[in-house]
């Protein structure tokens, strides 16, 4: 478990020929407490992934600061990134096992979540030979298998076909209620955030900042039923208008 | 290659498919290969046969002398002697050119700084920088060895900077984010994407340095295959020639078929 406090006040990229520098995040401020899960919803191209790269520590050019409650270590991050990211050379089995810290090795926890997302059949094939879907769903597993105290999730489900994507919310649910840790899971679709998250917020186009901060109080074994999320989400959306020109 | 019994309905045969060939295609491919390379060797006794000179010998002749010159052990000996030179320079040239191309290619400042360089050194003649090493260094196997690996560095060099370019970066963040080291991250992330580099660089360099290396014996060394022909050259003598010309070819082809194409097909065996 790990707390987060995210602080940036300004990150830039570098503009198009002969305009200065784009400004993508001003200002932006999120305090996560020790196992929270928290959804981050806004426009896609608005820097929901700039943040992410920002808080695992792979951008460090920015102005502000990220830290992980007072005297913490880096915490052991998972992080599903937008594509699947699998070292091609390397077998499915190879690319969950890597990443994996060796003390951690956990041989039946990485047979478990290779069955329960119906690739057991091809842990010895290489990603190449897998499609898109299958590739995520790697990805997935990986970053559950490290057992992370921070799980950074970039709209990891895009591309799953439904079915798949209710089973892997549920799993992601079931592994984060029996092993607390930390959540950011980035996401355009509402429904899908109100389903996971403690704690929704709104994001604005850039430069982006938290423009509406909302706390899902659904309690968890409600979440299931579709009429409860889609009157959720209905007064949400009365109550805060602004959120419509987002979603 | 491949571990796990539902490849098999999976991926039908690949590398078959891969040459749109099938195997009855590819037996009488082979049987094409031998006959085209039968017919070499008989226009060879033709045209042998019809200047009836001692300037274009037989192939039976050319059999004959290279025979006996293993016989004798004077071509195993110089043959041995140019190898181990091969290897030596090949060695160098190999990791010197990596080590230095992999900089250019992660430092631009760099790059941009020694671009001129690289580009006057792969363009001057390989001639000019065996003779300049012969009169700088003496006429010595240190002077030899060193010819051969600066005519070859360069090119090594920029085959890996290309290769150090094209790295992934996806790939060196989904690593950073895992935290798997230094150590980790060489061996599963770069190491295989370099390595298609390393052989490509390996199988022109090999090429390269057998032409260089018989020029850099002729002009400076008293033994080798550079040597040698030097001497059958000035006694006229082209059965010789012929003889180690053809010792020399089997050697490198050996050389190629049995430790680089295995290796170049160890590289692609995860691709599609």
């Amino acid at each position: 478990m790990t707390e987060v406090q995210i602080e940036i006040a300004r990150k830039t990229v570098p503009g198009a020929k002969g305009r200065g520098p784009h400004l993508v995040i001003a200002d932006l401020r999120i305090g996560m407490a020790r196992g929270e899960f928290a959804c981050l919803v806004g426009p896609s191209g608005c820097g929901k992934s700039t943040l992410l790269n920002i808080v695992a520590g792979l951008d460090r050019d920015f102005q502000g600061r990220v830290d992980f409650g007072v005297g913490a270590n880096r915490p052991r991050i998972g992080y599903v990134f937008q594509n699947p990211r699998l070292l091609p050379w390397r077998t499915v089995r190879e690319n969950v096992d890597l990443a994996m810290p060796s003390d951690l090795r956990d041989k039946q926890l990485v047979d478990h979540l290779l069955a329960v997302m119906g690739l057991t059949g091809v842990q010895h094939q290489y990603p190449e030979r897998l499609s898109l879907g299958m590739s995520r769903r790697v990805a997935i597993i990986r970053a559950f298998a490290i057992q992370p105290t921070l799980l950074l999730m970039d709209e990891p489900f895009v591309s799953l076909d439904a079915p798949t994507a209710r089973r892997v919310r549920q799993l992601l649910i079931k592994v984060w209620e029996e092993r607390a840790h930390t959540v950011l899971f980035v996401t355009h679709d509402l429904r899908e955030a109100i389903v996971l998250a403690d704690r929704l917020l709104f994001l604005s186009e850039s430069p982006m900042r938290v423009i509406a901060e909302i706390r899902v109080d659904i309690p968890r074994r409600q979440r299931d039923q579709e009429p409860v999320i889609d009157s959720f989400r209905r007064t949400l959306i009365d109550e805060f208008p602004p959120l419509r020109g987002l979603l | 290659m491949r571990r796990g019994s539902h490849d098999v309905y999976n991926v039908p045969s690949t590398e078959l498919i891969g040459f749109g060939l099938s195997l009855g295609a590819m037996t009488s491919l082979r049987w094409y290969s031998i006959a085209s390379a039968l017919l070499l060797l008989a226009l060879w006794q033709l045209a042998a046969g019809w200047t009836h000179s001692s300037l274009l010998p037989t192939p039976l002749q050319v059999f004959e002398v290279l025979v006996a010159e293993v016989r004798t052990g004077q071509l195993p000996y110089h043959l041995g002697v140019t190898l181990a030179r091969l290897l030596v320079s090949f060695v160098l040239a190999m990791s010197l050119g990596t080590a230095l191309g992999v900089a250019l290619g992660r430092h631009p400042w760099l790059d941009r700084f020694f671009d001129s360089w690289l580009l006057l050194f792969l363009n001057v003649p390989a001639l000019v920088t065996i003779i300049l090493c012969y009169v700088w260094l003496g006429l010595g196997e240190v002077a030899a060895i060193t010819a051969v690996v600066v005519n070859k560095i360069p090119n090594v060099m920029v085959t890996l900077r290309e290769g150090t370019r094209a790295l992934d970066r996806d790939l060196l963040e989904m690593a950073h984010a895992y935290a798997f080291g230094r150590l980790k991250t060489l061996r599963h992330v770069i190491w295989p994407q370099l390595y298609p580099f390393v052989i490509a660089a390996s199988r022109t360099g090999l090429a390269l340095i057998w032409k260089i290396i018989l020029v850099v014996e002729l002009l400076g060394r008293s033994n080798g295959m550079g040597y040698q022909l030097h001497l059958f050259f000035q006694m006229f003598n082209v059965p010789a020639i012929f003889a180690y010309t053809l010792a020399f070819v089997i050697v490198v082809q050996t050389l190629e078929f049995l430790v680089l194409k295995p290796l170049d097909a160890k590289a692609r065996r995860w691709r599609r």
